[in-house]
């Protein structure tokens, strides 16, 4: 596959499974309010994906459509961040997976919303709008749980030290990428470190939450090697198209 | 006038183009119902092409389930008053934006008890209510960054206390 259309599947990978995420809070939700926040997000997310499916299935044009590349895939052709797929776990822990998610998607998007490939450009301006609202909902219940009580500051603090292990990842280069850099197709994710890591410890300075001293990180989900975890998304993610082929609602 | 599949044939295209904006006037968001494609600054061209009337129409939130709503609402509405043929597409650029809705739509948002987008700032990116829809009052604090639709925010009124939604600016 080229790596340009491989590097759009990480670009649609991403939202899609922390779409299907979020979407498992739907009326489950620690209140209401936050209950419809999540799922709102979760659908902005699913519909920055749809959008980059779209492009990626016109781009191929053969017997493909974004249904097919949404649901008809195996584990190992998903690229998304092993981030992404990890669990839900508590309120908490989600508020920090999609901190550490929106605040590299947010440097990510401003790079793309200058991005050669016009269609790719097009919906990164659109979608920027959006994941800023992500970032401002996330950081500030960062903020808002890591300064409250003992015990969400200690549901945030967890969440912290558990999920930096997938953040490095975010900033590696995959194979697909590294043959992208030299014509300018794919964003050097290496240069938003620094970016990133300045806007998270602004963030956890504000909630008084450690960041982990240490740097040992995960890899392998941007290049289709996977935690469990996704094979189950898969299952649920993937039933119907599955059971009932070329479905439609 | 005869009532053709297409009137296009009928009229020269600045009047079809009229005729066409004036229809969908009637194509509403399901979700906000007082207000049209039009006043919410949806319709982006309306233009003759071949045979056909081609409409594009501005995608609101990328993930917003209207989006797959409006265009078959569109084109029911269009073929029932004689442009059974037109294409209506969605596009993504130029991205919409809050600032296209029009004076009239925000007045209709209002009176429908939602408080249209206002004062993008620095400090306040989905900017605040001007007012509380249901007695005009200016105190107001925000209960929830996501209200009914992620294109709405939750707010409380301070002095009548009723909750309403404001349309964020996008």
């Amino acid at each position: 596959m080229e790596p340009s259309v491989q590097y759009l599947l990480h670009l649609a990978d991403c939202p899609l499974i922390l779409g299907q995420r979020l979407g498992e809070w739907c009326g489950h939700g620690p209140v209401l309010e936050q209950d419809i926040a999540m799922t709102n997000i979760s659908l902005d997310l699913i519909g920055q994906a749809r959008l980059l499916y779209q492009h990626i299935a016109s781009l191929l044009d053969q017997n493909t459509d974004e249904d097919k590349l949404a649901m008809l895939r195996y584990e190992h052709e998903y690229l998304n961040f092993l981030l992404v797929e990890q669990p839900n776990h508590n309120f908490g822990h989600t508020i920090v997976r999609q901190f550490f998610y929106d605040a590299f998607n947010l440097l990510q998007y401003e790079r793309l919303s200058q991005h050669k490939d016009e269609t790719l450009k097009s919906i990164a301006v659109k979608t920027l709008k959006e994941i800023k609202y992500h970032y401002r909902y996330s950081s500030e219940w960062v903020i808002r749980l890591g300064d409250g009580t003992e015990t969400s500051h200690e549901f945030v603090q967890t969440a912290v030290n558990d999920l930096w292990k997938y953040t490095g990842e975010m900033f590696q280069l995959a194979t697909y990428e590294k043959a992208l850099l030299s014509d300018q197709s794919a964003i050097d994710v290496t240069t938003l470190k620094p970016l990133w890591d300045e806007k998270i410890s602004s963030i956890f300075h504000q909630a008084g939450v450690n960041l982990p001293g240490e740097e040992v990180f995960l890899f392998g989900g941007k290049e289709g090697r996977h935690s469990e975890h996704l094979g189950y998304i898969l299952t649920e993610l993937q039933y119907m198209q599955r059971t009932y082929p070329s479905m439609k609602w | 006038m005869t009532q053709t599949a297409n009137r296009s044939g009928d009229f020269p295209s600045h009047i079809v183009r009229k005729q066409i904006a004036s229809i969908l006037e009637k194509v509403h968001d399901p979700e906000i119902p007082g207000v049209s494609i039009v006043d919410l600054g949806m319709v982006l061209d309306i233009r003759p092409e071949n045979s056909h009337w081609h409409i594009d129409l501005a995608v609101t939130y990328s993930g917003c389930p209207a989006i797959d709503v409006i265009p078959i609402l569109a084109k029911a509405i269009l073929a029932q008053d004689g442009f059974a043929d037109a294409v209506v597409e969605m596009q993504i650029a130029p991205p919409w934006s809050t600032e296209w809705i029009s004076e009239r739509g925000n007045d209709k948002l209002l009176a429908w008890g939602i408080a249209p987008s206002n004062k993008k700032s620095a400090h306040h990116d989905f900017g605040i209510p001007k007012q509380c829809p249901q007695c005009g009052s200016t105190d107001t604090s925000l209960i929830s960054a996501y209200g009914s639709t992620p294109c709405k925010a939750m707010y409380r009124c301070d002095v009548c206390h009723e909750t309403f939604d404001y349309f964020k600016c996008y």
